[in-house]
């Protein structure tokens, strides 16, 4: 790799924070805006060519820092103390035309979803070359020409023509991955990464994270990697920052945070997936049955589903597991009645549901209530949180006034939220609380069975632990089943009792979790199991070295 | 909960504008110094202490017609407006929530509706039919539906498959609860922000007619029928028919001031409170 800064002097720290404190206005309901601190007064340093790692949940002040690295507030955020040195000088007193001049040449990002920073009507190759030509770097000839060998390196498909397609004809994993040949392309000194992978699969996750880091030792860029999984940042980085409410828990290389943690709050991190559940064995009858279900969209043109059989047991959950596209939000809306198979039946309590929705009565649909993977579009922003739960209390049991209030007070109880919550818009509430009115609005209707879309995986890590508890509590209390769709293994283990596996539409593996989770394993379970990032020091290179077949959604 | 001090200064004119026409409006036999048909001076007498805006082309008070004509214009577009919007927002709604045939029907018929030029249409409509307020409103207000048709039906198509209505759906929810529970809040800004649009056209279309001779008839006063009543006096320099189009545009501006603000409002998620 030619030293493209050469000329510029070159001290030991590339960058260098000291004191940084960043803050911003809020309007809390009911109140006068005010300022809050975000970041307070931290400080970090990273040598050439080193890779540190900020963790944290949200709100703790990861992005912010790292978009600090570049003189950048998103989005009404001020940075009002502390220095940022970079390459040896303050870039935040240094004034607008030197923060141009260093985004994108000497500071690069790498943002979270990469379907949403691409500008979808432009080619690939004009915005991975952007900011070197704007740069005066390269050439337009010489750009195209790192570029491509950058695609090379990330392990891009047809890395000669990628260039030219547009964002909307790659996948998801192929999109991070040119964004980071894109951040790469002026060969940066530092480049902040963003949650990469947070979006993806893990399937797909292990092969960008690998490509990363191969480009970043390849490349001796020094990098700020910005995650909530310390599963994965314990792959890539040197060293680890975790970070609380804006201020620093706990600093340290990378083996001494993972095995020997000094505080508390990064101890808890660690040890965030355990949650016991004994697996419960399929007593008695199934209540619900799919029997060989075909579905397709698009008037049978993309089949989705191929002939799919499971079985529900009361008081039990299945796990259906899969990356996007195997499916397993197709067979809840079969289930559902959302779409009509074409082939098979569901059948509930030894009848045979509808087909459709408009088939169905309106006790059979009080039986089968969802949750939703985004909880904030699954809820109406212009209701309050009463109305909310409310409204299937009134629909399917005609509680009307202070009754149907008490029930919703009893349901906020239950779902560890106060009564003060009852008069909230879903936008005064945070992620996790959304989830958890959610889950309250489908208690109401006191279903046989909720549908768990994904729920989990929009949450922090330790948000999600929370509500994956609080499931396993009210399943114990109300005698609920769960179908719980997920492509998180490790949400999987911690709840489910059977386990059915999906890869393009059928399932591979199916039984009660002991079963499943045993060897001899299928090619597919096996990739699966075996991409979900473990914390553990090198345990990339040895799962990506003993994988058996490349991941589909790749 | 509503601060005044809080309201800006844009709205606040607005909202004071738009009461003083609603006044005058509504209290038009008490506050006007004249009868609406008195002849008490000469023709195209200049504005003076016992003629504020001076007479009209017969000698009548102008001050006293507008006062009068307020009411008429208002009213009439008022009415035709409430009458647009529930027709326009309930099909469409129901035609994106609906889909199929009814869509398909629905939109096609007011295509058809919409490709004949209202002005024309009206023309045609209100030359067959005896020149009543009933009919003037009934004709404004079908005619003016299309175009909130159109937009209703283009804002529920995307409400309708958020994840809420699909909840809501799951329930087995009734169409009227999805249509007036989950898409009319979500759908009410852009509503409003029509709504203040739609209702200036009304009173333009109305005053249009009017100025044609097909709406509101003398000797009852309306802006638009004044302005053809004085027309006549621009040669001479009277300004007599610049008063009236003077209103409407006053009443333009300030009625979308006021929906500019509600809009500000309907769009926080917060239920107001907040940052409003």
């Amino acid at each position: 790799m030619p030293d493209a800064a050469a000329g510029r002097d070159r001290p030991e720290s590339l960058l260098e924070m000291r004191k940084l404190r960043i803050e911003a206005t809020v309007y809390p309901p009911g109140e006068d805006p005010k300022n809050i601190t975000l970041v307070h007064d931290v400080s970090l340093t990273l040598k050439r060519g080193r890779v540190l790692g900020l963790i944290g949940e949200s709100g703790a002040g990861k992005s912010t820092i790292g978009l600090a690295s570049m003189g950048y507030g998103r989005g009404g955020v001020r940075i009002t103390g502390g220095e940022v040195v970079l390459n040896g000088r303050d870039i935040l007193r240094a004034g607008s035309s030197t923060t141009r001049k260093l985004r994108g040449r000497e500071v690069c990002y790498v943002a979270q979803s990469a379907a949403a920073a691409f500008n979808p009507a432009h080619r690939l190759m004009d915005q991975v070359v952007e900011a070197a030509l704007l740069h005066g770097v390269a050439g337009r000839a010489e750009a195209e020409r790192r570029a491509v060998a950058l695609f090379r390196k990330l392990s891009l498909p047809d890395p000669e023509n990628i260039g030219r397609r547009f964002p909307h004809q790659v996948s998801g994993g192929q999109l991070q991955r040119v964004m980071t040949a894109m951040a790469l392309c002026p060969e940066p000194d530092l480049i902040v990464f963003d949650e990469p992978t947070t979006a993806l699969d893990v399937t797909t996750q292990i092969d960008v994270l690998a490509a990363i880091k191969e480009a970043i030792r390849d490349t001796r860029v020094a990098a700020l990697y910005i995650t909530h999984d310390l599963a994965v940042v314990a792959q890539v980085s040197d060293e680890i920052m975790v970070l609380r409410h804006g201020r620093l828990v706990e600093w340290g290389g990378t083996r001494q945070i993972i095995k020997e943690p000094r505080q508390e709050y990064t101890n808890a991190l660690v040890s965030v997936h355990e949650i016991s559940h004994d697996e419960q064995q399929p007593g008695g009858t199934p209540f619900l049955s799919v029997k060989n279900v075909t579905a397709s969209y698009g008037g049978g043109l993309v089949k989705v589903l191929k002939d799919v059989s499971v079985d529900i047991f009361p008081g039990q959950t299945l796990a259906v597991v899969g990356e996007s596209g195997s499916g397993k939000s197709t067979l809840a809306r079969a289930i559902t009645g959302l779409l009509p198979p074409e082939k098979g039946s569901v059948t509930f309590g030894g009848r045979k549901l509808g087909n459709r929705l408009s088939d169905r009565s309106k006790d059979d649909l009080r039986q089968l209530q969802m949750i939703y993977q985004m909880a904030d579009v699954a809820m109406n922003p212009r209701q309050p949180v009463a109305t909310i739960i409310g409204r299937p209390l009134e629909f399917y049991f005609g509680l009307k006034g202070a009754e149907r209030d008490r029930r919703v007070a009893e349901l906020l109880e239950k779902i560890e939220m106060g009564k003060g919550f009852a008069d909230r818009y879903p936008a005064e509430l945070s992620g996790g609380q959304k989830q958890r009115v959610c889950i309250a609005r489908a208690l109401a209707a006191q279903p046989r069975l909720i549908i768990c879309d994904e729920v989990t995986s929009a949450l922090d890590p330790l948000v999600a632990n929370g509500i994956l508890k609080l499931l396993l509590d009210l399943q114990k209390e109300e005698g609920v089943a769960y179908l719980f769709i997920t492509h998180d293994l490790a949400t999987v283990k911690s709840i489910a009792d059977s386990i059915a596996v999906m890869y393009r539409g059928e399932v591979v593996r199916y039984g009660q979790k002991s079963k499943v989770l045993s060897p001899p394993f299928d090619a597919y379970t096996d990739l699966l199991l075996s991409s979900v990032p473990e914390m553990e020091i090198g345990w990339l290179e040895k799962a990506i070295g003993g994988r058996r077949m490349a991941s589909a959604g790749n | 909960m509503l601060d005044i001090r809080r309201i800006p200064l844009g709205a606040l004119l607005g909202l004071i504008f738009t009461a003083l026409f609603l006044i005058a409006a509504v209290f038009a036999p008490w506050i006007a110094p004249y009868g609406l048909g008195e002849i008490v001076g000469n023709v195209w007498e200049p504005g003076s202490a016992s003629f504020w805006l001076g007479t009209d082309n017969l000698g009548r008070d102008l001050l006293s017609r507008m006062i009068y004509g307020a009411r008429t214009t208002i009213f009439i577009a008022v009415v035709a407006t409430a009458l647009s919007f529930t027709l326009g927002a309930v099909l469409g709604f129901t035609a994106a929530v609906a889909g199929g045939w009814f869509d398909t029907l629905m939109s096609r018929l007011v295509d058809l509706l919409m490709s004949i030029p209202t002005l024309i249409f009206g023309l045609v409509v209100l030359s067959v039919l005896p020149t009543t307020i009933v009919t003037l409103i009934l004709v404004m207000g079908i005619l003016d539906s299309t175009r909130v048709y159109r937009l209703s039906r283009a804002v529920a198509v995307d409400i309708n498959v958020m994840d809420f209505v699909e909840a809501a759906k799951l329930r087995g929810e009734g169409r009227a609860w999805i249509i007036f529970r989950e898409i009319l809040p979500n759908a009410l800004s852009p509503l409003v922000s029509e709504l203040g649009l739609r209702f200036i056209y009304a009173v333009l279309f109305l005053s249009a007619l009017s100025f044609l001779g097909l709406g509101v008839q003398p000797p009852a006063a309306d802006w638009g029928g004044m302005v053809k009543e004085n027309k006549d006096g621009i040669v001479f320099g009277i300004p007599a028919a610049l008063i009236p189009a003077a209103a409407i545009a006053a009443l333009a501006i300030s009625v979308n001031l006021v929906a500019d603000w509600i809009l500000n409002r309907t769009t926080d998620l917060k239920g107001g409170r907040g940052n409003a």
